[in-house]
C-alpha cells in the first residue's frame, strides 16, 4: 500500500465515521453536468431526484452539485460527496466516466450509478435510455406528417447518441414516406438557445415541414409556430406549452423510476452493480400525447409500433438495412446488437451527407 | 448538395433578427466606450435583462412592459459597476468581468421560477402593403419592433455623437477626461450615465432573446453573446455605423453557415461552425491594413481611471 | 461633503487590510442572500471558507485540491499580468490554454504507448508552443496590420473551442472508447502523466510550474530592464518609446509569454487532474485569471494570494452546495459579491477620505 493509498483509505475511514454520525438516513447525491434550470438534460435528472425525495420522505437525504465540469472538478465534486457520507451517487453525464471509476476504487462501500457511460466496477453501475425507440415513433409520424417530404433535423455533436437518434428516425420516416429526406444541421453546441432558432429557421426556409431536435431548449418549436404549417416534438421534456400545434408528440426523460427502484434497493442491501439500457416499456422514454393534429389513423399507427416496441415483439434496428455507402448491414431479421449501436458512428443507406469526424 | 435552396432574401431577413441582440449590446457599449469607460459586463447585464424582462412580462402578461423592465434592470446592474469603477475607482476590466460572474448568478437566482414556461408575444407591426413588396418587403418590412428600434437605435447614437453638443461632450471625456474636467463637465456624472445606458441596451438586447427570439428562459442562456458584442464595438473602431455593419456581418455568417449545413454543403462543420469568428476577424485585419484610413479610432481615456485632483 | 483625495503612495496598511475588510463586507452581503434563501447564514460562511481548510472530514483532502484549483489560474494570470501591465490586452487566454492542452496532448497520444523520459518533458515543450503559437496569431497581426489583439485573440477562443471539439470527436478519439467522444486518459499512460510530486499534496508539475512563474515574474519586473521596459510601455507609451522600446517587441514577447503560460497550464491539466481531451475540456480559467491578475493588482505576489482566494471561494461553494443546498447560482453571486468588494474598498489603500469642504487653494 502506497502513501497515496493510505491517505484516501484514512480519509475514507473518516468518512465511514460521517456517515454513521449521520443515522442511518440512506444519504443519496446526484451530480449534474448543467444548472438545474437548463429545462432539459439536468432539469429531468433533478426531476428524477425530487421524485426520489417524495417517494421515500424522511428515509433518504438528497444532496446535489450543479454544473460540475467533466474532470478534476467532477472528481473532487464526488470525492467530497463520499467524503460527506453518501451511499449512492448518480453522476448524470457521459463525461464522467473516469471520474466515477477513479473516485468508486477510493470508497469501496459508496456505490455509484453513471449514467450513458461503459465503464463498471463492483460498485459502478451504469444506465441509459434507448430514447432511439422515441425517435422511430418521431419518424414515423414526421414520416406521415410531412408534405415537402422534407424533414429537418437539429443535432448537437456527431456522438453515437445523436447518430443512433438521426437514423431510427429516418428509418421510421422511409418506412411511411419513401419520398422522405432528411437535412442534419450540426449546432456543435450543447446549449445555445438562439443558435437554435437560428437552425430552425433555416430549415425551414429550406422547405422542411417537419422538425425533429436533438437539443434540448424550445426555441425550435417557437421558429415553428411563427412559420405556421410546421410540425415539431418536444425533446427531453414535454414542452406542452407549444401543443397541440406546432408540437405534436415528444420524447420524455424520465429517470425517477430508476432513481426510486436504485435506492430501494440500497436501502434493501440488495444493490449490486448492473448495466440498464431501458427504453419505452419501463416508462424510462416517455412518449408525449400525441395530439389532435396527428390524424387519427396515424396516432393509431404511432401507438402501435410504441406498444410493439414495449413489448419487445420489435426492434426499431430491425434487417433488411444497409449502410450509407450501400454495404449490408443487417439481414432480413436481424437485430442490432447492442455493441454496434452504442458506438454507432455511421448513417444508415438513405440518408445524404455525412458524420462529421 | 442544394444551394439552390438558399433563399437570400429570406437569408437576410434572418440575419437581421439574429443581429438585434447583440446590435443592441453593442450600440450601448459603444456609446460607454466613447466616453472613456470599459464595461466588460456587458454579458453579465444582457442575461440579467434576459430574465428581468422575462419575469415581467410573464407577470404582467405585457411584453411591453418586459421589455422596460429588462432596460431598468440591465441598467441599475450596469450601476454597479458605475458606482465601484467611477466613484470608488476600481478596475474596469476587473470589475466588468466580476458583473459579468454576478450577472450570471443574480439572473439564475430569480429565474429559478420560470424555466418551462412560454412569455407572451409581442405583436408584430402589420405594415400592410410594404409587406408585400416582392424582396424588399421580406428583407425590410416583415420584423418586429425591436428589430426596427435595434435600427433607430443605431441612427440615433450616430446622430448624437455627430451632430449634438452633448455628444460631443462625452467625446470629450472620453478623449481627454482631465481636459474635460478643467472645463467645467462632470466627468463622472456623464460617464454613469454612459453606463446606465449602455446597461439598458444590453438588457434589452437580452431580452430580445429571452422574449422574442428563443423565446424561453434557461439559465445562460445567452451563451456569449455579450462576449461577441465587446468584439462588435472593437471591430465598430468605436464608429456606431460600422457597429451595424460588424453585427451583420456576424450574424449573417452564423445563420449562412446554418443554411449551407442544411443545404449540404461538402465543408467540415467545425469550420463551419468557426467560420463567424473567422470572418469577423479577417474583415477586420483588412480593413485596420489599410493605412489610408485612421484605423485606431479608441477613445484615448478608454480604460483609465478619473480622479479629479483639483 | 465626503471626498478622496489622492494618497501620494499607496497606504501599506491598507494594502493588508482592504482585502480583509472586503471579506467582512462579503460576508455580510452575502450572508444576508443566503438568509433570504433560507439558509442559515453563519453556517453557509463558515462551509465556504473554513470548512476547505479546518473541516475535519473535508480539509485533508480539500486543502490539497486547493493548490490544484489555483494552479492554472495563477499561471495564466502571471502571464497575463505582464502583458497588462504593458497596455497588451490578451482576453484569449481560454484559447491559448486549450490549444496548449491539444498540442501536449496531442505528442503524447501521437506516440502512444512509447514508454520513454523525455515524452512528459516533450509534452511540457509542446503544450507552450502550443500557447504560444495560438497567442502569435493576434501578436502578429497587431504588429503587421494594427489589428486590435482584444478582438482576435477573444474570438479566437471560440475557434479553440471548436478544434478542441473536432480533436475530441475525431482525430484524438479513444480508438478504444466504442465511439465515445474524448480522447484517452492520460492519467492511465505513465509515461505522459502529470501525476502528484507529493502524494496527496495536490502538488503536481502544474503547480510546481505556477510557483516557478510567480517567482520568474518578481525577478522580472524588479530586476531586468525588460520588466521595466514592460511597466515604463504601461505607464507612458511615449516616454518608452524615446527611451528606445520597441513596442512591436513588446507586443510579441508580452503575448508570446502569456500565451506560453497559458498553454502550460492547459498542458498540465490535461495530462494531470482532467486527464482526457474532451469536448467541455475548457471551463473559463482563462477568463477567471483575468480577474485574478487584477485582484492580485498586477503584482506576482498577488495574484497568488488571489488565485489561493479564488481557488477556495470554488472549493468552499461546492460544499455550500451539497451540504447545505444553496444553488449554485447562488454561489456564482456570492463569488461576483466578494470580487466587487474587493475592487471596490481597494480605493482606501490608493486614497484617503476626507470629511468638509474643499478648501481653497
Amino acid at each position: 500500500m502506497n502513501r497515496r493509498t493510505l491517505l484516501a483509505s484514512a480519509a475514507f475511514a473518516l468518512g465511514l465515521a460521517g456517515a454513521a454520525a449521520a443515522q442511518d438516513r440512506v444519504k443519496v447525491g446526484f451530480v449534474y453536468v448543467g444548472p438545474i434550470g437548463d429545462g432539459g438534460w439536468t432539469y429531468e435528472h433533478d426531476k428524477g431526484r425530487l421524485a426520489v425525495e417524495a417517494h421515500f420522505g424522511d428515509a433518504v437525504e438528497t444532496v446535489y452539485q450543479e454544473s460540475v465540469p467533466e474532470g478534476a472538478d467532477a472528481e473532487r465534486v464526488m470525492t467530497q460527496m463520499a467524503l460527506s457520507g453518501a451511499d449512492l451517487i448518480f453522476a448524470t453525464s457521459f463525461g464522467f466516466m473516469d471520474p466515477v471509476i477513479n473516485v468508486a476504487q477510493k470508497f469501496p462501500d459508496v456505490k455509484f450509478e453513471h449514467a450513458t457511460g461503459y465503464k463498471r466496477a463492483d460498485n459502478v453501475s451504469t444506465y441509459s435510455a434507448r430514447f432511439y425507440e422515441g425517435r422511430a415513433v418521431q419518424g414515423l409520424i414526421a414520416g406521415h406528417m410531412t408534405e415537402s417530404n422534407i424533414i429537418g433535423y437539429i443535432a448537437s455533436y456527431p456522438i453515437p447518441e445523436v447518430v443512433r437518434g438521426i437514423n431510427s428516425a429516418f428509418i421510421h420516416a422511409r418506412k411511411v414516406n419513401p419520398d422522405v429526406q432528411f437535412k442534419v444541421i450540426w449546432a456543435y453546441t450543447w446549449f445555445d438557445p438562439a443558435k437554435e432558432a437560428d437552425a430552425a429557421t433555416a430549415l425551414i426556409e429550406q422547405g422542411a415541414d417537419v422538425i425533429l431536435q436533438h437539443t434540448d431548449s424550445t426555441a425550435p418549436q417557437a421558429a415553428a409556430e411563427r412559420a405556421g404549417n410546421v410540425y415539431t416534438f418536444g425533446q427531453a421534456s414535454d414542452m406542452i406549452e407549444y401543443a397541440p400545434k406546432p408540437r405534436i408528440s415528444s420524447i420524455i426523460d424520465n429517470w425517477a423510476p430508476y432513481y426510486i427502484e436504485r435506492v430501494q434497493a440500497v436501502i434493501d442491501g440488495t444493490w449490486e452493480s448492473v448495466d440498464t439500457w431501458d427504453g419505452i416499456a419501463p416508462g424510462m422514454v416517455g412518449i408525449g400525447e400525441i395530439t389532435e393534429a396527428v390524424p387519427a389513423e396515424v396516432k393509431a399507427e404511432a401507438e402501435a409500433l410504441i406498444a410493439a416496441m414495449a413489448s419487445g415483439e420489435y426492434h426499431p434496428f430491425t434487417g433488411p438495412l444497409n449502410r450509407q455507402d450501400g454495404t449490408p448491414w443487417l439481414a432480413e431479421g436481424e437485430v442490432a446488437d447492442d455493441g454496434t449501436l452504442l458506438g454507432m458512428n455511421f448513417y444508415v443507406e438513405g440518408l445524404t451527407g455525412t458524420v462529421p469526424q | 448538395m442544394d444551394l439552390g435552396a438558399i433563399n437570400p432574401a429570406v437569408l437576410a431577413a434572418s440575419l437581421m433578427v439574429a443581429a438585434t441582440p447583440i446590435l443592441l449590446a453593442a450600440i450601448g457599449e459603444l456609446v460607454v466606450e466613447k466616453s472613456g469607460v470599459l464595461n466588460l459586463g456587458v454579458e453579465g447585464m444582457m442575461i440579467t435583462g434576459a430574465i428581468v424582462g422575462f419575469a415581467i412580462a410573464v407577470e404582467t402578461g405585457n411584453p411591453a412592459l418586459g421589455f422596460l423592465a429588462a432596460m431598468a434592470g440591465g441598467a441599475a446592474l450596469s450601476l454597479v459597476f458605475g458606482i465601484l469603477t467611477q466613484v470608488l475607482m476600481s478596475n474596469q476590466v476587473a470589475t466588468g468581468l466580476a458583473l459579468t460572474l454576478f450577472g450570471l448568478g443574480f439572473s439564475a437566482l430569480i429565474g429559478q421560477g420560470y424555466v418551462g414556461v412560454k412569455p407572451p408575444a409581442l405583436a408584430k407591426p402589420d405594415l400592410g402593403p410594404l409587406a408585400d413588396i416582392p424582396v424588399l418587403g421580406r428583407v425590410l418590412f416583415s420584423h418586429d419592433l425591436i428589430v426596427y428600434l435595434g435600427l433607430a437605435l443605431v441612427v440615433a447614437v450616430w446622430a448624437f455623437l455627430r451632430f449634438t453638443r452633448p455628444g460631443l461632450i462625452l467625446r470629450a471625456v472620453g478623449e481627454n477626461h482631465d481636459a474635460a474636467h478643467a472645463l467645467g463637465y462632470k466627468v463622472v456624472r456623464i460617464r454613469l450615465a454612459a453606463i446606465a445606458f449602455g446597461g439598458a441596451c444590453a438588457g434589452l438586447g437580452g431580452a430580445y432573446l429571452s422574449l422574442m427570439r428563443v423565446p424561453q428562459w434557461t439559465e445562460g442562456m445567452t451563451a456569449g453573446a455579450g462576449w461577441i458584442a465587446l468584439a462588435i464595438v472593437v471591430f465598430a473602431s468605436w464608429r456606431a455605423g460600422r457597429v451595424l455593419l460588424g453585427a451583420y456581418l456576424f450574424g449573417g455568417v452564423a445563420v449562412l453557415q446554418l443554411n449551407l449545413q442544411a443545404a449540404g454543403l461538402a465543408v467540415p462543420v467545425e469550420l463551419l461552425s468557426a467560420s463567424p469568428y473567422l470572418v469577423t476577424i479577417l474583415v477586420l485585419v483588412i480593413i485596420s491594413a489599410d493605412r489610408g484610413r485612421a484605423a485606431l479610432n479608441a477613445p484615448a481615456s478608454l480604460g483609465r481611471v478619473f480622479h479629479a485632483s483639483s | 461633503m465626503i471626498r478622496l483625495e489622492k494618497r501620494p503612495q499607496p497606504s501599506r496598511a491598507w494594502t493588508v487590510a482592504t482585502p480583509l475588510l472586503a471579506v467582512a463586507l462579503t460576508m455580510v452581503a452575502g450572508g444576508l442572500m443566503f438568509a433570504l434563501l433560507g439558509k442559515d447564514p453563519v453556517v453557509a460562511i463558515r462551509t465556504i471558507f473554513w470548512d476547505p481548510l479546518f473541516h475535519e472530514q473535508f480539509a485533508s483532502y480539500s486543502r490539497p485540491q486547493l493548490l490544484v484549483k489555483a494552479g492554472p489560474l495563477i499561471l495564466i494570470a502571471t502571464g497575463l499580468s505582464l502583458g497588462f501591465r504593458a497596455g497588451i490586452w490578451n482576453i484569449g487566454a481560454e484559447g491559448q490554454y486549450i490549444m496548449g492542452a491539444l498540442a501536449g496532448a496531442g505528442v503524447a497520444l501521437a506516440l502512444y504507448p512509447l514508454d520513454a523520459w523525455f515524452l512528459f518533458p516533450l509534452m511540457v515543450l509542446a503544450g507552450a508552443l502550443g500557447g504560444w503559437a495560438w497567442a502569435m496569431i493576434p501578436a502578429i497581426l497587431k504588429t503587421r496590420f494594427r489589428t486590435n489583439e482584444i478582438l482576435v485573440s477573444l474570438l479566437l477562443v471560440y475557434v479553440a473551442e471548436q478544434v478542441l471539439a473536432s480533436m475530441a470527436l475525431g482525430l484524438m478519439k479513444n480508438p478504444e472508447g466504442g465511439g465515445f467522444p474524448g480522447s484517452r486518459n492520460l492519467q492511465h499512460y505513465p509515461a505522459a502523466a502529470n501525476t502528484e510530486l507529493i502524494a496527496g499534496t495536490g502538488m503536481h508539475w502544474g503547480v510546481a510550474a505556477a510557483f516557478i512563474a510567480v517567482i520568474a515574474a518578481y525577478v522580472l519586473l524588479t530586476r531586468h530592464i525588460l520588466g521595466f521596459q514592460i511597466r515604463l510601455a504601461g505607464q507612458s507609451p511615449r516616454a518608452a518609446r524615446f527611451a528606445g522600446v520597441n513596442p512591436n517587441a513588446l507586443v510579441v514577447i508580452c503575448l508570446g509569454l502569456s500565451g506560453a503560460l497559458a498553454g502550460l497550464a492547459g498542458m498540465f491539466e490535461v495530462a494531470g487532474p482532467a486527464g482526457r481531451v474532451n469536448i467541455g475540456f475548457n471551463q473559463g480559467y482563462g477568463f477567471t485569471a483575468i480577474i485574478v491578475a487584477f485582484l492580485g493588482r498586477l503584482h506576482p505576489v498577488g495574484i497568488l494570494l488571489a488565485g489561493l482566494l479564488m481557488a477556495l471561494t470554488y472549493i468552499g461553494g461546492e460544499l455550500a452546495q451539497f451540504m447545505l443546498g444553496i444553488p449554485s447560482a447562488a454561489i456564482q453571486a456570492f463569488q461576483g459579491m466578494l470580487l466587487f468588494f474587493l475592487l471596490g474598498v481597494d480605493v482606501l489603500s490608493n486614497y484617503r477620505i476626507r470629511l468638509g469642504r474643499r478648501r481653497i487653494a
